[in-house]
């Protein structure tokens, strides 16, 4: 039985560079959560059992492409017609491989189950075509939008070249900031339609559907910035509502969250809004000194 | 296997046919049914394909270039209906008809009027499907698999989806009595059901699938009719109702529905390996048994569709299990195709070249599925080009060959000519590389983090879909020869014997003449 390092330590062995967002045109991110790390593993396992069988299999299908061919002088073995032995046994061996892969997978998905004693709980409604967070207790709430550049860029005949775009698609004008080493608990939502929120290192996909609520949950070892996409159909943008998530110190998220509580008082107060809602993503600068 | 005993069966009187297009409106005879089914099927798989590629050149790089994305939504929808129930389905019907009642020495279909009525229905359920493009909102643009709310969303297409599917599914209701009943009831004396051919085994157990599960969909698109115009709230939780109990309802449908895409395949397969690998197939019984566990099984996976979903963790993990139960048939029947070819003496005539194709090819395809299965792993594949690589595999080198490989085994049998054998030889390769060219790197699309149903991408994604695209647009143009060597077939050619395949093949349906007569087996044959 594979225990959580074990399982993590193959993982990085069977091919997996540490990663940040996107760096593989292959290959699934190793993620910066343990929750990615696990889901990596197992679906690294699984690849190479799958190779190792396609081997075998594959192997055995040439082989007789080139052995038994007719121009080669074969004569078939027609008395060979079935064998119950054989059955059984190539019966029973998938079933003893399928469940050497269920009970890491079961443990896995135990985990990624249990949202208790979360530090952090944001609320996520998906719209046609946007995303809203809203912190809860914390009183902070805004929408997330593709950000304009890429907007421009991706209207139809708009002429914009999409490579000079930096992030194309991938950008935001809110990003969501979450504190590092922190469980944060996502309750999903969404006003219209089915949405599904993901964000592949954080290996967080979970549907936010019109009336009903959904949890999931993420721990960020590494700050930085993480991206994802609207990963349920839901109309003529679906392509278009990235989510971007900012992972800061926690030193910057407290300081971000006095930020939007102040704007979001002064904004009440019928203050004219200032410059602080143009900048609410957290100051990258600080992030990277702090490191 | 089967033999005929006597020759008495060729009927060499009851050559004449109708004539006009009477014959083709009215036609009650299986074998003209079958070549029905089967040229709207081909034209139908030229319709989704054209589909296809107007998706593969969007694709081809980021940026929007040539359409607006809610139109590319409904390019993708309507792509979806049009192979799944336009080509694939009518397919399998169309080889059905023409091969069960030659394969078990009857004379026709049980019910030769009602198998009239499910073709003639396909035509009209079709026009209505692609006219709803020229309505107010456009085609049908929430993907086929028709979630609420957003398929509500849609304008005046949208009952024109809902009455197109319900008549192809009454169309594939009636077609599956009808094979029902004519391998129960009109099997030839002496062939006992443990001596039929497997495609008809095939075909009886996916029969048994569709009846079980089209009226299920008919259910399913109904609540959404009425929750759309009669003030149902079936989907809608502002009226109590679950946009989740859709998916669960459409998905019991949905996950029998592939098997019944795929299981005639398996016949097909069954079929054609063993008659060039000059030897019996491997492990009939075993082969039979397989094909029944798939089916049962099929029954209770249909929530993997639907992992992302915020099921309770019981439910995902049983599905999770179940999943990957399913791959243990599966398994079984690959390895038996593979020692049927061991110790065979191998030839590679374009039906055993697809075949072949398929066996590689959709084993690729169940590994993909096998991965997918794992729940904690799916949360990163769900609606990702990873999901679109694995159907397409086991859908497209999957069934489609599987088809391809059928006409190519049975069709000097329909036409009395043998065809191209260079120009079939052409088809095979350039469709087998382009295939992989087009569908493998979606694979690897889908990993890096590309989601599905999108008409434009972070450029990150750039090379892979400019591959994809290059091998979509090349295994699209190559199914030109495929048409014309079947037009070449059928209007001459090198006389095909009654045997085609050297004596190599078994089975009553090679005991009469190429071309097989208007009318066979009106006696039946003494089978032993």
């Amino acid at each position: 039985m594979l225990n959580r390092k074990v399982l993590s330590a193959l993982g990085v062995l069977l091919g997996a560079a540490p990663a940040v967002a996107y760096d593989s045109s292959y290959n699934m991110p190793v993620g910066v959560t343990q929750i990615a790390r696990e889901v990596h593993s197992l679906h690294m396992i699984v690849f190479w059992i799958c190779v190792a069988i396609a081997v075998a299999v594959f192997g055995a299908m040439i082989y007789s492409i080139i052995a038994f061919r007719k121009s080669k002088g074969a004569v078939a073995d027609t008395t060979m017609l079935h064998s119950t032995i054989v059955e059984v046994i190539w019966t029973t061996i998938p079933v003893l491989i399928l469940v050497g892969m269920a009970v890491p997978a079961a443990k896995t998905l135990v985990r990624m189950d249990d949202t208790r004693n979360a530090e952090l709980s944001i609320k996520i409604t998906g719209y046609q075509w946007k995303w809203q967070y809203e912190y809860l207790g914390k009183g902070i709430s805004f929408y997330s939008s593709l950000g304009a550049e890429s907007n421009y860029a991706r209207q139809l005949h708009s002429g914009i070249d999409p490579n000079t775009v930096k992030d194309y698609l991938l950008e935001v004008d809110h990003e969501v900031v979450v504190p590092v080493d922190t469980k944060v608990r996502l309750l999903l939502t969404a006003n219209d339609v089915i949405h599904s929120w993901w964000v592949p290192d954080f290996a967080v996909k979970k549907d936010a559907i019109p009336g009903f609520i959904n949890e999931a949950w993420f721990k960020s070892e590494k700050i930085g910035h993480y991206t994802g996409q609207c990963t349920e159909l839901c109309g003529r943008d679906h392509g278009f509502m990235p989510i971007v998530v900012n992972v800061v110190s926690k030193e910057d998220f407290a300081r971000w969250v006095a930020d939007q509580q102040a704007a979001a008082k002064a904004a009440a107060e019928g203050a004219a809004p200032t410059a602080t809602t143009a900048t609410t993503n957290a100051p990258a600068a600080s992030a990277a000194a702090a490191r | 296997m089967a033999h005929a005993d006597t020759h008495a069966a060729h009927d060499h009187d009851h050559d004449h046919k109708p004539s006009g297009i009477g014959r083709w409106l009215f036609a009650t005879n299986h074998k003209d049914i079958g070549t029905l089914y089967l040229l709207f099927a081909l034209l139908m798989f030229f319709i989704g394909g054209a589909m296809a590629l107007a998706i593969r050149a969007e694709l081809y790089k980021p940026g929007l270039q040539f359409f607006d994305p809610g139109f590319y939504n409904s390019l993708l929808t309507s792509h979806a209906l049009v192979m799944i129930f336009g080509a694939v389905m009518p397919a399998f019907v169309g080889l059905a008809n023409w091969m069960i009642p030659l394969q078990i020495g009857a004379p026709d279909m049980a019910l030769p009027r009602m198998n009239n009525y499910s073709f003639w229905i396909l035509p009209f359920a079709f026009t209505l499907l692609l006219s709803s493009f020229f309505t107010a909102g456009g085609g049908p643009a929430g993907g086929w698999t028709l979630y609420p709310p957003l398929s509500l969303q849609a304008g005046d297409s949208f009952p024109l989806t809902i009455f197109a599917i319900h008549m192809m599914g009454a169309s594939s209701i009636m077609g599956a009595i009808n094979v029902i009943v004519t391998i129960m009831n009109m099997r030839a004396p002496g062939m006992t059901l443990l001596k039929l051919p497997l495609f008809c085994w095939t075909w009886l157990i996916t029969a048994y699938l569709l009846i079980a599960v089209m009226p299920v969909l008919a259910g399913a698109v109904t609540m959404l009719l009425t929750d759309h115009y009669f003030g149902t709230s079936f989907f809608n939780p502002a009226g109590g109702g679950d946009p989740v109990m859709f998916q669960h309802i459409f998905w019991f449908f949905g996950h029998p529905e592939v098997y019944i895409l795929i299981l005639p395949a398996f016949g097909i397969v069954s079929e054609i390996i063993p008659t060039f690998a000059r030897k019996p197939l491997f492990g009939y019984d075993a082969m039979v048994y397989a094909t029944a566990s798939i089916a049962f099984l099929s029954f209770i996976v249909w929530a993997h569709h639907m992992f992302t979903v915020g099921m309770p963790l019981a439910g995902e993990m049983f599905f999770m299990l179940s999943t990957m139960l399913i791959a243990i048939p599966t398994g079984v029947k690959v390895f038996n195709w593979t020692a049927t070819m061991w110790k065979g003496s191998m030839t590679f005539e374009p039906p055993m070249l697809f075949a072949l194709a398929f066996l590689f090819l959709f084993t690729i395809g169940g590994f993909s599925g096998l991965m997918l299965a794992i729940a904690p792993a799916d949360f990163q594949y769900q609606d990702t080009y990873f999901v679109v690589a694995h159907f397409h595999y086991v859908l497209v080198p999957g069934a489609v060959f599987a088809i391809m490989a059928a006409v190519y085994y049975w069709l000097p049998k329909w036409t009395g000519h043998m065809y191209n054998m260079r120009l079939a030889n052409w088809h095979f390769w350039v469709s087998t590389v382009s295939v992989n060219v087009l569908f493998f790197p979606q694979h690897f699309l889908g990993l890096a983090g590309m989601p599905r149903r999108i008409p434009d991408y972070s450029t990150q994604f750039t090379d892979w879909n400019m591959v994809s695209s290059v091998g979509g647009f090349v295994f699209g143009f190559s199914q030109i020869l495929f048409v014309i060597l079947i037009w070449q077939c059928v209007r001459g050619g090198a006389k095909a014997t009654d045997k085609v395949w050297d004596g190599l093949s078994h089975g009553l349906e090679w005991t009469v003449p190429s071309p097989a007569p208007y009318h066979s087996f009106d006696t039946p044959p003494e089978v032993h």
